[in-house]
């Protein structure tokens, strides 16, 4: 009797944790996207979701978070490995994870100052003669620097996926005649997607609605859903829009999480 | 004879870094078609040469051969040789059947002939039926088999065993021991099996290679290195023996705990210090009078085939007995052994010296009758 009370007991913290931080917000952004600007209830918002502005913003946050994803897979997949077979591996790990301790502002800020007209960069691309670029402001710069940010969170999974891998395994595939291509192909990778997976999902649904570092890096030529859902309640006004736009993301970010959901294998 | 020979290590030494060598000048020849046995105790170097052979890991000194060939240098994908792992190593994400067809696919066979294949070695290890089941839901016992097919599906000329049988619990290791060594007769491949249980060596194999501190201490047929051991490890590791040290008083003639017995070894120097073994299989309860040696039990063990019983003389030496009579803790017995069960050990003796040794009384033997 007494047990379950306390086991009652304990349950409480995380119930309440649950109600105020998930349940109850989440309710609000569904009961604010369907009102409009003078508050009269109303399905416009939706409706509004709907036109080609819209739908070509939610279509550009895919395309971004997508190339994001995408670059950074290909970047940490084989710096994991890499880390996976040096001898201090833990340490090279921290080394990596180390800047996503740092404040995102303050990481931006740094590269407004190295991409800048009279940055490293255009230093460096001066040197060697190509000349000054804009590179502040551009796609490129946009994705250079997400890429930069995510790619901890990335590599994390991976290499943990990749070092939990039974060395024997490899040896056996090599034993039967795999070359080393072959064994990464048909061995190491199939063995390590669960890592992958989680991997893109914490790259890809942040990156899907990231704001700041449009407006800081990408100097609000990059328009993603982040940036419309901020833009709508602090500088429209529209509450009940900027809620539309947050419950569609919402939706996304459930089908991406039950899309690439790990299923998890024995032995 | 020569192309008898699959395998030939000459002077082969393994070291990492600065530690003393895994394997130190290790020379020894493997003939085709026979089962043979690494056998030593964890951290001897057997499953080191079973790495260089199948060509995971490379010598730092001397040279490996196959079919006459050197291939120190050949990576592991390119050998004609296939491993089954201590911990099996299937392949988690594919199924039995994919996991036995991997080295075929590799080898971009057709699917028709891979399915052949595969079919033939399930039934080889009576694993018909299973293709289609993940690996996570087959026993131990079942999974060894799927690598057991895994490797002699490709036809390799020799498959390496890696203690494969030490996770498996006793009955059906012993079963799968009679499957192992019936599986390489009908295929006729080379074997070659690490253990460190003494027992499945002698059970199983053609010829024994016993290993300690990476080196070979003795090679040969199992009955010969339970007869004959040449070291006190050997003598020791293989079964259980009585070992004490006594004094060759000339040939045919030894003494040990103070009395002199007839034996049946010779070669030796007048009075030279020896080691002597006698199995405690050998050793029969008598009475006090009879018995060549005299011992109060110690202790005693039912080991279900035989009684252990441990008997202690009057110089303190122990005397390990097995017997199916029942003694009783306290009582003086006798103990009583032929003198064929004498086997004396030279000190420090090398497994060539030993075999000249033997080849000359022997001949010594046959002139003298």
């Amino acid at each position: 009797m007494e047990n379950k009370l306390t086991r009652n007991l304990y349950k409480i913290p995380y119930l309440l944790w649950i109600l105020l931080f998930v349940i109850v917000p989440i309710a609000l952004v569904l009961y604010y996207s369907f009102f409009n600007i003078e508050g009269d209830f109303t399905f416009t918002n939706y409706r509004k979701f709907f036109t080609p502005v819209y739908l070509q913003m939610t279509l550009s946050s895919f395309w971004y978070a997508f190339l994001i994803t995408a670059i950074s897979l290909i970047i940490a997949y084989p710096t994991a490995l890499l880390l996976t077979k040096t001898k201090h591996k833990q340490l090279w790990l921290l080394l990596i994870i180390v800047p996503s301790w740092i404040n995102l502002l303050l990481k931006a800020y740094a590269f407004l100052g190295i991409f800048g007209t009279y940055g490293i960069a255009n230093s460096f691309l001066k040197i060697i003669g190509i000349g000054q670029q804009q590179i502040l402001f551009t796609d490129f710069s946009f994705v250079f620097v997400s890429v930069y940010i995510f790619i901890p969170f990335m590599i994390l999974p991976i290499f943990n996926s990749l070092n939990e891998l039974n060395p024997t395994l490899i040896d056996a595939a090599n034993d039967l005649g795999a070359s080393k291509w072959t064994t990464f192909r048909r061995v190491i990778f199939p063995l390590t997607i669960d890592g992958v997976k989680s991997g893109c999902q914490v790259t890809f649904i942040p990156a899907l609605s990231l704001f700041m570092l449009t407006r800081l890096i990408a100097g609000n030529r990059v328009i993603t859903l982040g940036t419309a859902i901020e833009q709508h309640f602090l500088v429209t006004q529209d509450w009940g829009m900027g809620s539309t736009i947050a419950v569609f993301l919402i939706i996304i970010m459930v089908l991406i999480m039950l899309m690439t959901n790990t299923k998890k294998r024995g032995v | 004879m020569e192309n008898n020979t699959i395998i030939q290590f000459k002077h082969v030494t393994k070291q990492f870094d600065n530690d003393p060598p895994v394997l130190d000048d290790v020379s020894f020849e493997i003939e085709r078609g026979k089962f043979y046995t690494l056998l030593g105790p964890s951290g001897c170097g057997k499953t080191t040469i079973l790495r260089l052979i199948a060509g995971f890991t490379e010598p730092s000194k001397g040279e490996i051969f196959f079919n006459g060939k050197k291939i120190n240098d050949l990576p592991a994908n390119k050998r004609q040789v296939n491993t089954v792992f201590q911990d099996y190593a299937l392949f988690p994400h594919l199924n039995v059947f994919e996991n036995v067809a991997f080295g075929l696919r590799i080898k971009k066979l057709k699917n028709a002939e891979i399915h052949a294949k595969v079919k033939e070695a399930l039934s080889f290890v009576n694993l018909s039926g299973y293709e289609n089941r993940e690996i996570r839901e087959m026993s131990g016992g079942q999974r060894q088999r799927v690598a057991i097919a895994r490797a002699i599906v490709n036809e390799p000329e020799v498959i390496l065993l890696d203690e494969p049988l030490s996770a498996l619990d006793l009955k059906l290791r012993t079963e799968m021991q009679y499957e192992l060594r019936e599986l390489q007769r009908r295929l006729g491949i080379t074997f070659i099996f690490v253990t460190h249980d003494q027992e499945e060596a002698l059970a199983m194999s053609d010829e024994i290679f016993v290993i300690n501190k990476g080196t070979i201490q003795q090679s040969g047929t199992p009955t010969d290195i339970y007869d004959e051991p040449i070291n006190r490890f050997v003598a020791d590791f293989i079964g259980e023996s009585n070992i004490v040290s006594g004094k060759m008083i000339k040939d045919y003639l030894v003494e040990f705990v103070g009395r002199e017995f007839e034996c049946v070894d010779g070669g030796f120097d007048a009075n030279e210090p020896v080691e002597i073994v006698i199995r405690p299989e050998d050793l029969e309860i008598t009475s006090l009078e009879r018995g060549k040696l005299q011992v109060r039990v110690d202790s005693q063990l039912f080991r279900g085939v035989h009684y252990e019983i441990c008997g202690i003389d009057k110089d303190g030496n122990e005397w390990l007995v097995h017997s199916t009579k029942k003694a009783k803790v306290g009582d003086e017995i006798g103990l009583y052994f032929d003198p064929e069960a004498i086997h004396v050990m030279r000190l420090g003796e090398t497994e060539e010296e030993f075999d000249r040794r033997i080849e000359i009384y022997a001949d010594v033997d046959r002139h003298g009758k």
